[in-house]
């Protein structure tokens, strides 16, 4: 699909998720509308048991919604129901995931962990791990490639992380407590990087998190209270990152 | 795509490996149970095969001469020999008993015939058969015994003048061929002090001893310490007589029992180890439940420490084709190690046991089929697991 600056890399409209039925039914989301643009960096706050990861398992075609519209660059993707024949390639092409943990794949090497999902795709070997090379020199942990995961820091994980849901250059990424294990300054350098990384790839990216200290950086920030879904202006302060904190 | 099941096995190969040799000597046990089996068999039919015999005659309406005691008197023999289609008939006698050498015991089975007659053994891989009358001996080589060797047996020491391979009873004691009379010695010679107590008894009944025939006592002792029995009386046809004809002749008209080698090797191999087959296949059933339940349980608990990175790799895309795929290969490879493992242990274990084990290819084939058969159900837990296993479950902790 064609994508415009004026084109959302992913909206929802009236979005809401139910779980069972009758006086048991819980409403986890009611009629959340939402939009995030290419490049745009969004956070995504609330308390536990808000609804912010049924948001994000609806977001990334896990569960179904109840109702309501999602829309990836302006391609209807659900409609009261899903309409893309297979919600496992829709997942695998288009929507990137960085977890609170890395949730590396211990027996994979560094570089066969961002190169599986081109090859996933489809992609010749030398194809995929040439790709999955690229996204870890501008990562900067290129010299880790051949390395054992359980070799890296947690820092450096949460990076391969970041490299493997960049590397079918999905239009969104779906970013769950990506800090969480991570001390303030080491959060910011990961807040950072996915700054950098989504304007750098035009990619969209919705971070849920808890940590006040980042919450400041984002320009534009959605609330979940009670399942509903508020828009609110961030102050969108500049990243600082002292040299130490790489991660 | 990369292979997952050969990254995940690499990354744990140490365990993988262990686990694969433990199933190995499982398999090795299951192998040589199956090997105890045959062997039984194979003995049983070397021992058919170096009698060379068409026919069987034995006392009526037993089974013997290995599964059921058969006695009948060696003159039966000339009865024999007058049946249409005979062309050679030899007197023998099995027994079993343990003799020692060089302070040694060893079990043996001793088989008397008379030399140049069917029942000896057909083939030495040293020394000579026998050529006298009296106290040689040609013996299996899993006795142990040397050619020159002087083997004492009840009364009289036995020289060893031949080696043979391969000749085991039923039961697997190896075999020990001598002159019929000394069997029958062995077999029937009572010691001294019996001789001298059955001699007194005999003169101290006056019926068997009166004073007005002082000869019948003489008559009576020699009848009642002569050998003249033997076990079976084995015939060889000449060309063109059916077995099963010339059998029948003999059952109608001598009133003794003949099977035909068919016939004997039912008897040998359905019936005389028969209940050592079924207790053999019971612990080869329950050996291969043991197998199959290892397996499952291993693939399953190696599926379960990871459940999380299932989850992460379903979630970015992968099919659960190539994870279940994944498992499968590696419970495949699980039974590969442990059958080329449990393959290599029977192997060198084999020739330590005192039965004899035959492992047969075909046997191995089937036991590799069963193996992966085995693994390939056992994954089927660990791919359920996996399968059930939402990509949802990597999100929010």
């Amino acid at each position: 699909m064609a994508r415009s600056d004026s084109t959302p890399a992913i909206r929802i409209e009236d979005l809401s998720k139910t779980y069972g039925s009758g006086s048991s039914a819980v409403q986890a989301l009611k009629h959340a509308t939402m939009h995030v643009m290419p490049g745009e960096v969004v956070g995504l706050l609330g308390a536990s048991g808000s609804g912010k990861t049924t948001l994000l398992q609806c977001l990334g075609a896990i569960i179904d919604p109840t109702g309501g519209r999602m829309m990836l660059d302006d391609e209807v993707i659900f409609d009261g129901e899903w309409k893309v024949p297979d919600r496992r390639t829709l997942r695998r092409d288009r929507i990137g995931f960085v977890f609170q943990r890395p949730y590396l794949i211990p027996f994979l090497d560094v570089l066969e962990n961002v190169a599986i999902l081109p090859m996933l795709q489809g992609r010749s070997h030398r194809a995929a791990r040439e790709r999955a090379m690229e996204l870890l020199e501008t990562l900067g942990i290129a010299d880790r490639a051949g390395m054992r995961v359980e070799q890296l820091s947690g820092g450096q994980q949460q990076r391969v992380a970041i490299a493997r849901a960049l590397a079918n250059h999905p239009p969104i990424i779906l970013a769950d407590e990506p800090t969480a294990p991570l001390d303030s300054h080491r959060a910011m350098s990961v807040m950072q990087l996915l700054h950098r990384m989504a304007e750098r790839s035009d990619t969209a990216i919705i971070v849920v998190t808890h940590d006040e200290n980042i919450i400041p950086v984002f320009r534009r920030l959605y609330r979940l209270r009670d399942g509903i879904l508020h828009e609110e202006q961030g102050e969108g302060r500049p990243i600082v990152v002292e040299a130490a904190a790489t991660v | 795509m990369i292979s997952l099941a050969y990254r995940d096995v690499a990354n744990g190969f140490g365990r993988y490996l262990a686990t694969g040799l433990g199933l190995g000597l499982l398999i090795g046990v299951t192998l040589t149970m199956a090997g105890v089996y045959r062997g039984m068999v194979d003995d049983g039919k070397a021992l058919l095969r170096s009698a060379g015999a068409d026919i069987w005659v034995v006392q009526q309406n037993t089974l013997g001469p290995f599964a059921e005691p058969s006695s009948l008197p060696d003159g039966m023999r000339r009865g024999v020999l007058a049946i249409p289609g005979v062309k050679e008939a030899g007197n023998v006698a099995y027994l079993t008993l343990e003799v020692t050498d060089a302070g040694t015991s060893v079990r043996i089975m001793l088989a008397g015939y008379e030399p140049g007659r069917p029942g000896g053994p057909r083939y030495l891989i040293a020394g000579r058969h026998i050529t006298r009358s009296h106290y040689e001996l040609v013996a299996d080589v899993r006795t142990g015994f040397q050619v020159g060797d002087v083997i004492p047996i009840r009364r009289h020491d036995y020289t060893v003048v031949g080696l043979t391979a391969g000749l085991r009873s039923p039961s697997g004691d190896p075999m020990v061929f001598l002159p019929l009379r000394d069997a029958q010695e062995i077999q029937f010679l009572k010691d001294n002090d019996a001789v001298f107590r059955d001699r007194r008894q005999l003169q101290e009944n006056p019926q068997l001893n009166p004073p007005s025939n002082p000869s019948l006592l003489g008559a009576v002792e020699a009848s009642l310490f002569s050998n003249d029995r033997v076990n079976a009386i084995l015939v060889r046809l000449l060309p063109g007589y059916d077995e099963g004809e010339v059998a029948a002749e003999i059952r109608d008209w001598l009133r003794l029992t003949a099977y035909t080698s068919a016939e004997m090797e039912e008897i040998l191999i359905g019936q005389l180890i028969a209940t050592a087959s079924r207790q053999i296949g019971l612990f080869l059933v329950i050996l291969t439940i043991v197998s199959a339940a290892i397996v499952a349980l291993t693939i399953y608990s190696m599926t379960q420490t990871k459940l999380k990175e299932i989850a992460v790799l379903k979630l970015i895309g992968t099919p659960n084709r190539l994870i279940s795929g994944m498992i499968v290969q590696e419970a495949m490879g699980l039974g590969l190690i442990g059958f080329i493992a449990g393959k290599l242990a029977v192997t060198y274990w084999a020739p330590l046991f005192p039965k004899h084990v035959v492992l047969l290819e075909q046997d191995t084939l089937v036991a590799l089929g069963i193996t992966l058969v085995i693994c390939l159900v056992a994954s089927i837990a660990g791919v359920r697991s996996a399968v059930r296993v939402s990509p949802g479950s990597a999100i929010g902790g």
